[in-house]
């Protein structure tokens, strides 16, 4: 699949806000003032900035306001609904909390609650393409939840709990990326069911449509990029696991400035950017097969 | 609402004939001109006379080689459009209510005033049957001629789908698939009309007739086509060819 910037800046950034107004509506760090404001614009900015980000790769943005009404079988639409009610229920508690001193904890969860079943939500628009093997997988909604844990705690401070989510947000990453390898197999698409021509042998493609590349082509049988992507999974496992999961463990032992813990912040949304344009560039759409893309079964690697 | 309709008893859609199909393309250029300045925004082109010219058809055609161990290679043209299926995924992923299925006759469509271009629908398609047209921003895709076939203003013989109209191979059927004893479900019955890609659950309605079994050339006793060219003497030719044969 194309790796659309928008969606890349979308996913990533939304991920991490939603992700810190887990922590923050569940009552962590406790802080008041400016220190609150500082969180909780973190929080919303990143969310909306996100939120925006994604309006970016509509044909017609001027109508997205129409994605909210298809909440019942429609899981782009849900997310959205599911978007902007967190925002105003997180706003609302963030102005308590600021500039009122009231940090009411059954609104901070209702808000949680909403955070992560956006995140959720953000995760089925992938992992509910039957066409694309690698994101129609259990592991996606689970993964996306750990993503945006894990960065909201990084953000929000707490060692412990990111430690613990990083280390499983790596593991669950490297058996998806090995389950994912097999996953078109295991679709059981094939050039052969494609075309019908089960019981004529093996099929190849002769002559293509059209001589240059359409919509279908540059959207969804993208392949730039994928010989490179053993290296980009090591870049992006070591900034946005490896080192973060460190400086947890540094702070844990010695005290460290709570600028560091920043830092691995940052250096944890780098990595989770490599990943997230490896999770678009990787997946193939079994349209492919129309265009005699017959990918390779790459379960030994 | 994008919500799928109760299955309708009528299925209108296409059966396909790949054992007829010449692969000329003939119906991709009567669906554009047909349908470019018909339903919604006109299907876009865009570089049309430069390097690397492309724009948005709602119909194409692959051409595929089939082979098997041993036997000859078979070529086959493979018209692909919009299969109208049953349970349409393009239809349950899109957010604004745009793509919708009609309960009526089954056929899949998109209303162009709600569609935000967001490119969700093309993505839960299998069969790369949407295409997003680049200049209008909002999604493309066979109406089965949802303006012809209805179309009261035109004669009769041409109330079909642009593509089956112009077929000059008649590979093209269009039809009630839902009605076991129509014309094409007949034809899909009699040549054993296949589903693509059944694996993936969509239920098509469009079927495709697989092509006949080739006979190898080194099956059938070899042809002396000299002999075929020879031209049979007859006359004053014959009376010599016949007297030289007994000398």
């Amino acid at each position: 699949m194309h790796p659309a910037p928008s969606l890349i800046v979308f996913t990533t950034l939304s991920g991490l806000g939603f992700g810190l107004m887990v922590w923050l509506g569940l009552g962590v760090p406790p802080a008041a003032g400016w220190a609150a404001f500082a969180w909780c614009a973190i929080a919303i900015g990143c969310a909306a900035i996100g939120l925006l980000a994604s309006t970016l790769h509509l044909g017609n943005p001027q109508r997205a306001w129409r994605a909210l009404s298809q909440w019942r079988s429609s899981w782009l639409s849900r997310e959205g609904v599911l978007a902007i009610a967190t925002l105003l229920v997180f706003g609302l508690h963030a102005l308590l909390w600021i500039f009122f001193g009231q940090r009411l904890a059954a609104l901070g969860i209702v808000a949680a609650v909403l955070a992560l079943a956006t995140v959720v939500a953000t995760a089925m628009i992938y992992a509910q393409l039957r066409t694309v093997p690698r994101w129609h997988m259990p592991e996606t909604p689970v993964l996306f939840v750990l993503y945006a844990l894990a960065g909201g705690a990084l953000v929000a401070g707490q060692a412990l709990a990111g430690l613990v989510l990083l280390v499983l947000l790596g593991g669950l990453q490297v058996l998806a990326w090995r389950r994912g390898a097999s996953a078109y197999a295991r679709s059981g698409s094939s050039m052969e069911t494609a075309t019908g021509l089960t019981r004529h042998g093996r099929v190849r493609l002769l002559e293509a449509p059209h001589t240059a590349p359409n919509y279908l082509m540059t959207e969804m049988v993208f392949v730039v990029g994928r010989r490179r992507a053993a290296a980009l999974r090591r870049i992006g496992l070591a900034l946005g696991v490896v080192v973060p999961a460190i400086v947890c463990l540094v702070a844990l032992i010695v005290s460290l400035p709570p600028f560091l813990l920043a830092l691995a912040a940052l250096c944890h949304l780098a990595g989770v950017a490599a990943m997230r344009w490896l999770f678009y560039a990787e997946a193939e759409h079994l349209v492919g097969l129309y265009y005699g893309r017959r990918p390779a079964d790459r379960t030994a690697a | 609402m994008t919500s799928l309709p109760p299955p309708s008893d009528k299925k209108l859609g296409l059966v396909i004939d790949l054992d007829t199909c010449v692969g000329c393309h003939a119906c991709v250029v009567s669906c554009k001109s047909w349908n470019s300045p018909g339903y919604g925004a006109p299907l876009a082109d865009l570089d049309a006379y430069g390097e690397a010219p492309s724009g948005s058809f709602l119909n194409r055609i692959h051409t595929f080689e089939a082979k098997q161990e041993g036997r000859p290679a078979q070529v086959v043209h493979f018209p692909k459009s919009c299969l109208h299926c049953e349970d349409a995924p393009c239809v349950t992923v899109c957010p604004t209510g745009a793509s919708y299925k009609r309960q009526a006759d089954g056929i899949v469509l998109v209303n162009e005033d709600w569609c935000i271009g967001c490119g969700l629908c093309a993505w839960a398609c299998p069969y790369g049957a949407r295409e997003m047209d680049r200049a209008a921003g909002v999604m493309k895709k066979c109406t089965l001629c949802v303006d012809r076939i209805y179309n009261d203003n035109l004669p009769e013989v041409d109330r079909e789908p642009a593509c089956v109209r112009t077929c000059p191979a008649g590979a093209r059927h269009f039809g009630d698939l839902g009605d076991p004893d129509s014309a094409v479900s007949r034809l899909v019955a009699e040549r054993g009309g296949i589903d693509l890609m059944p694996e993936q659950g969509t239920k098509p309605v469009n079927k495709y007739l697989p092509p006949r079994p080739k006979r190898d050339i080194d099956d059938a006793e070899p042809v002396d086509l000299v002999a075929l060219a020879e031209p049979e003497a007859k006359g004053f030719l014959g009376w010599l060819d016949r007297a030289l044969e007994r000398l």
